[in-house]
């Protein structure tokens, strides 16, 4: 995680409502509409369970305590519980139900967003760091659960709790709840500004936080600067500075909690001293009964919950429109490679190559690629040779449609690629490429990458034909042994016989091959010369060499130098020159020669 | 409990705010236990027939007694809450204190992310046993004594039926806290593999599209998905047990008063206020109650953190001064000699440096050349003791490091890294960042050495200028210069560069050389670079290989010694050649 991701937490608190977003966000509950309308209605059935108990207890105490009546109070005692019963199971399944149809909607979201970015064109990728795309994918949809699974029903909870006790208070006595209701005014007010205290405190603790948070990042990081220019004692200074703000804005917080809830509680007794003095004065005019005055007083309790509560479904509501902002402008991100209307079939691939006059730039018109020209027959290889920055790789880039050229055509079996359905396309080309990946999961599965055509047997003679096997062969659970993260148990000549194997057993017409640099020992060296040999066979095969046997095998040898061919011909040819080739073999393969020898 | 032991001293420090808030809450308990019994007796009151005046002065009561708890509840989170801010500080601040002093190959070997995990998320777990814990805790048992007492003086049998299902409670918010916690973790262990999933996907991309994987990949994060989703909604069935269960349970107490007391009312055993005040103790009760399950919790969490904290704090510095630290030694004038020196990173790998011998006089100037891995960087760092040599010595001015004072030896030096790091600070505060106090003349001049100040001039507030802020990001030549310039700043008498000059081309490389002659006068040098350019001009160049010392001479006597020097050059004049061909 970079400092900058803690920075930009700064500006998370933004709009807590936001028409718009709101409005895209319920059309992820559109498919489950009619479930979330069966949860509200059962809700309203359930808010009306907890508010009729204090009602029960009214009779309880004026009909059957005071009257001596032991069966009444009995059958009370038993209504009673069979509300609380009745309550409690239907709040369980009502929980559960919401909470599956929030993480439903995530899933829904989570495996469009998945399938988006992957759609994404190779410049999107280019731009943006990975971390933050994993973010967009995970994190931001995880701060929308709480919206999705319980924030909008809950809200509806409560509101019919508070219209049921309010038409029960009402249904009692309506004096009396006028009197009790009045300390309301005070408590919304209250909330509300504990509300704004509080969520600019949190504010200010989140900015020392992630000031802290950045601080220690960094620090970290460049902790030897710290060690070289002996300022160990300065910095812990800084940091205590900063450690002391954040401290500060916390103790600060604190304040407003400490005011806050026994304020509540306060206002709560308040309610409960005007029902005793303006309910009692009623009950010695006798127009009120003692029953009433007990359930007004357990009223008072279940009414401040809800409403206390308020603030803290603020700040869901407040992450989640932050989050979905930042998801959606990911959703509306279209940096694709078109794929035309109507596809033209490639059908049996033979694997002519053509580039004919081809421009190519990554950004506007920075050409890497000029004018580049040349043709391959089927079965043919050709090698690609250059000095850093001559564009080489832009060339597998453009092949397959990685990125779009600017200006020219590329020609597979003399059809345009760009009138082919792109995936058609990558299935007649496999690449290998000099930075081998490898996938967390098993050899077999970076071999065949999950595609349930290439079987065991598949694999397995794919590996022995690029000599992979043999290593395979020995590790303890064979094709079976779990590779790590980017195959962090393998050696780098492990990996490329893997990815060897990866591009055999797709068996294409036509291969790329990026060779690596990275020195092996001799005897791997000589494993991959055998493989790469073995690869090619049968094959139009474009290499960008950095083996002097890859080149010296090759049917053409094409010299790049910044973004143009500048020379052509075979090895020998080539060499006869005496110009960029000569130089860059004297450079990079002419000890290779020694080498061998 | 025994990490947490470790809090003692911290507690100690605070132990008459912490004093003062158990008082509190002791005095905040007492009004608000003490409501109920005025609401007992203003219902008993009113079926005597009272007068209004009797009921307002039980309402003001009331209120007067919630006041008053209400004062002290404040109180108590000014205190013991504070206080856990207060140790979080201290906590925070020795942990830093520490982690600072810890070597160079502890944060080799450690992630940041991984400390930034000590330091943020175990530090908080504790702060809330700190905290919230300690609070609830105290103030449940006192509250609990009270209210039973009372309870109990009131009526000893509708008490025992009254209070048996609470236990049930605490039992229940433990078990199930437990089984949350359990859950809570597969989710988390489930979500981190769907990260990964996504982060290998999106750094796999080029393969994914090559090979025209798309759709395995999107069934397999869906399956993925789909098991999360699974996971997630198992936590929920237990989740959703919490609230309604403890309805019931509290439900129920309630029930029993109603209907056991209204008997005993009826039967003229109890009256109406003591059933009501029955009932708004329990409501008293229950979150003390539901809040023992859950510091249970808390402490077990706390006390993991604390652990994990604990072996870092246990963790030695390895560098630092000790006993043999001659502290008359302040000044050095920079004769460096490495006797027999052999290092290694570890015991269980491989050494770097093998029996190393070399002088280099004061004043001298010395260039290290060599392949990747070849122990260059490993070599230099034993100078300013970024690690120290396993086998050997390494001398300045015939003082072994060791007994250099560690402020004195790299005060002496500057080191410019082959990854230079620059602090988001400003230009001025960078480059100053080795000097007691900001020199803005000096790091005018030292700029202009390291040929950098042409480009600070044209940043948008020149040397005000935040590095790494608002699209302010300097390129690798530019950073290398700024760090040089910050290590010219301190005016050492030994400067070290190590492959300073890679990003910056060779002509700007030359001006600097130039600038740096001057500078250099009396001082002693050490540049690692892989341009022969850079190192042709220096009193003695050596081409290190595996740890040892392949060549050695000036540039005319390596080239005309035809080894591994002469190769480099005449692969460098070539590349020369190719760079400049149109």
């Amino acid at each position: 995680m970079s400092s900058n991701d803690y920075k930009s937490e700064e500006e998370i608190l933004g709009k807590a409502y936001d028409s718009k977003l709101m409005k895209r966000l319920l059309g992820y509950i559109k498919p489950y509409k009619k479930y979330v309308i069966f949860a509200i209605l059962l809700n309203i059935i359930v808010a009306a369970l907890g508010p009729v108990r204090p009602y029960l207890t009214k009779i309880a105490v004026d009909d059957y305590i005071v009257n001596s009546d032991y069966t009444g109070l009995l059958y009370i005692g038993l209504a009673l519980f069979a509300s609380l019963l009745l309550q409690a199971v239907i709040q369980y399944f009502l929980t559960y139900y919401t909470q599956y149809l929030g993480q439903r909607t995530l899933y829904d979201l989570r495996t469009q967003i998945f399938n988006h970015i992957q759609k994404l064109a190779l410049k999107f990728f280019d731009r943006t760091p990975i971390g933050r795309i994993v973010t967009r994918a995970t994190n931001d949809v995880e701060a929308l659960g709480e919206l999705f699974s319980s924030g909008i029903v809950m809200v509806f909870s409560d509101i019919f709790i508070i219209i049921w006790i309010l038409a029960f208070m009402f249904f009692m006595d309506v004096k009396l709840s006028l009197v009790t209701l009045s300390v309301l005014p005070v408590l919304i007010y209250g909330t509300f500004l504990f509300r704004r205290k509080v969520r600019e405190s949190y504010r200010d603790v989140r900015l020392h936080l992630a000031r802290l948070n950045s601080y220690m990042q960094e620090h970290v990081t460049g902790m030897s600067a710290v060690h070289i220019f002996h300022k160990e004692k300065d910095e812990l200074k800084k940091f205590s500075s900063i450690n002391n703000d954040y401290r500060t804005a916390n103790i600060n917080s604190i304040f407003y909690y400490a005011i806050f809830y026994p304020s509540v509680e306060i206002l709560s007794a308040v309610a409960v001293g005007m029902i005793i003095w303006y309910g009692g004065g009623e009950i010695i005019q006798g127009s009120l009964t003692i029953g009433v005055l007990f359930a007004f007083i357990q009223y008072t309790e279940m009414f401040f919950r809800p409403i206390r509560d308020l603030s803290e479904k603020y700040n869901i509501m407040q992450t989640a429109m932050a989050s979905s902002e930042r998801i959606f402008k990911l959703l509306d991100n279209e940096t694709f490679i078109k794929n035309p209307d109507k596809p033209v079939n490639l059908g049996k691939v033979k694997g002519s190559i053509e580039f004919k006059d081809v421009w190519f730039a990554y950004n506007d018109d920075d050409y890497v690629l000029k004018d580049i020209s040349f043709s391959i027959n089927p079965g043919e290889t050709i090698a690609i040779v250059g000095h850093t920055g001559a564009g080489k790789t832009s060339i597998i880039n453009i092949l397959t449609r990685f990125y779009d050229i600017n200006k020219g055509n590329i020609l597979v079996d003399g059809i345009d690629i760009e009138k082919v359905d792109k995936k058609e396309l990558r299935k007649h080309i496999s690449i290998v490429l000099q930075d081998v990946f490898l996938f967390s999961g098993n050899i077999e599965s970076n071999i065949n990458l999950d595609k349930e055509e290439i079987s065991r047997e598949k694999v397995i003679e794919a590996a022995k034909i690029v000599g992979a096997d043999e290593f395979v062969k020995n590790l303890p659970a064979k094709y079976d042994e779990e590779v790590k993260e980017r195959g962090a148990t393998l050696s780098v000549g492990q990996k490329q016989l893997i990815s060897f194997a990866r591009a055999l057993a797709y068996d294409p017409q036509i291969l790329i091959l990026d060779e690596a640099t990275s020195s092996v020992d001799t005897e791997t060296e000589q494993l991959i010369q055998k493989a790469i040999e073995k690869l090619l066979v049968g094959r139009t095969a474009i290499v960008i060499a950095h083996r002097l046997s890859t080149i010296q095998n090759a049917d053409k040898i094409i010299v790049l130098h910044k973004g143009e061919i500048r020379e052509s011909g075979n090895h020998q040819e080539l060499l006869a020159k005496r110009g960029i080739y000569y130089k860059l073999y004297q450079l990079q393969y002419k000890d290779q020669e020694v080498a061998v020898s | 409990m025994r990490n947490l032991y470790t809090l003692k001293k911290y507690f100690t420090r605070y132990k008459k705010k912490l004093f003062l808030g158990f008082i509190f809450i002791l005095l905040s308990n007492a009004g608000s236990v003490y409501v109920p019994l005025l609401l007992k007796d203003s219902i008993n009151a009113l079926q005597q027939n009272t007068s209004e005046g009797v009921l307002l002065k039980y309402g003001l009561m009331i209120v007067g007694a919630s006041l008053f708890a209400g004062f002290f509840r404040f109180l108590i989170r000014e205190t013991i809450i504070v206080v856990s801010r207060e140790i979080e500080f201290d906590l925070r601040k020795d942990f830093w204190a520490h982690i600072q002093k810890l070597p160079l190959r502890y944060f080799q070997n450690t992630s940041t992310g991984n400390i930034m995990a000590h330091a943020t998320n175990d530090i908080n777990a504790v702060r809330m046993f700190l905290g919230p814990a300690v609070m609830y805790s105290t103030d449940t048992f006192i509250r609990l004594m009270i209210v039973l007492t009372i309870m109990i003086l009131l009526n000893v049998e509708l008490t025992i039926f009254a209070l048996l299902p609470l236990p049930f409670l605490s039992i229940v918010v433990f078990i199930l806290g437990k089984k949350i916690h359990q859950r809570f973790t597969l989710i988390q262990e489930k979500f981190s593999e769907l990260t990964t999933i996504v982060q290998e996907n999106f750094s796999g991309i080029r393969v994914i599209k090559a090979y025209v994987r798309e759709e395995s990949e999107s069934e397999k994060y869906a399956e993925n998905s789909k098991d999360y989703l699974n996971k997630k909604m198992s936590l929920v069935r237990v989740q959703a047990l919490i609230m309604p269960i403890l309805f019931l349970i509290t439900g129920i107490s309630i029930i029993i008063v109603i209907w056991f007391g209204g008997i005993k009312v009826i039967d003229g055993e109890m009256n109406l206020g003591e059933m009501t005040a029955f009932i708004v103790y329990l409501g008293i009760l229950i979150w003390p109650m539901i809040a023992v399950g859950w510091v249970i919790n808390i402490v077990q969490q706390a006390e993991a953190s604390m652990k994990r904290i604990n072996i870092i704090l246990a963790k030695p510095y390895e560098i630092e001064d000790t006993e043999i630290s001659d502290h008359a030694i302040s000044k050095l004038k920079g004769n460096i000699e490495f006797k027999n020196v052999s290092f290694r990173y570890n015991e269980h790998l491989p050494e770097i440096i093998k029996d190393f011998n070399l002088k280099i006089p004061s004043g001298s100037s010395l260039a290290i050349m060599g392949y990747t891995g070849s122990g260059k960087t490993s070599l230099i760092n034993l100078i300013p003791r970024l690690y120290d040599c396993t086998e050997g010595e390494v001398l300045i001015d015939g003082y072994n490091v060791k007994t250099i004072p560690l402020g004195t030896l790299r005060t002496n030096i500057g080191m410019v890294q082959q990854e230079p790091f620059l602090f988001s600070d400003s230009v001025t505060n960078n480059i100053s960042y080795g000097l007691k106090e900001i020199d803005e003349k000096r790091v005018k001049k030292v700029s202009e050495i390291a040929n950098f100040d042409n480009d600070v001039e044209q940043f948008p507030h020149k040397y005000e200028t935040v590095v790494g802020e608002r699209g302010i990001t300097f390129s690798g030549g530019q950073k290398q210069r700024c760090s040089l310039a910050r290590a010219l700043a301190i005016d050492p008498q030994i400067l070290i560069l190590d492959d300073s000059f890679s990003a910056i081309d060779t002509h700007t490389e030359e001006e600097i050389l130039k600038n740096l002659k001057e500078f250099l006068n009396g001082k002693t040098s050490i540049i690692i670079s892989h341009r022969i350019s850079t190192v042709k001009d220096a009193d003695n160049i050596i081409v290190l290989d595996e740890g040892k010392i392949a060549e050695q001479g000036t540039h005319d006597e390596l080239i005309a010694l035809d080894g591994i020097y002469a190769d480099l050059h005449f692969k460098q004049m070539l590349e020369k050649e190719l760079t400049e061909l149109n």
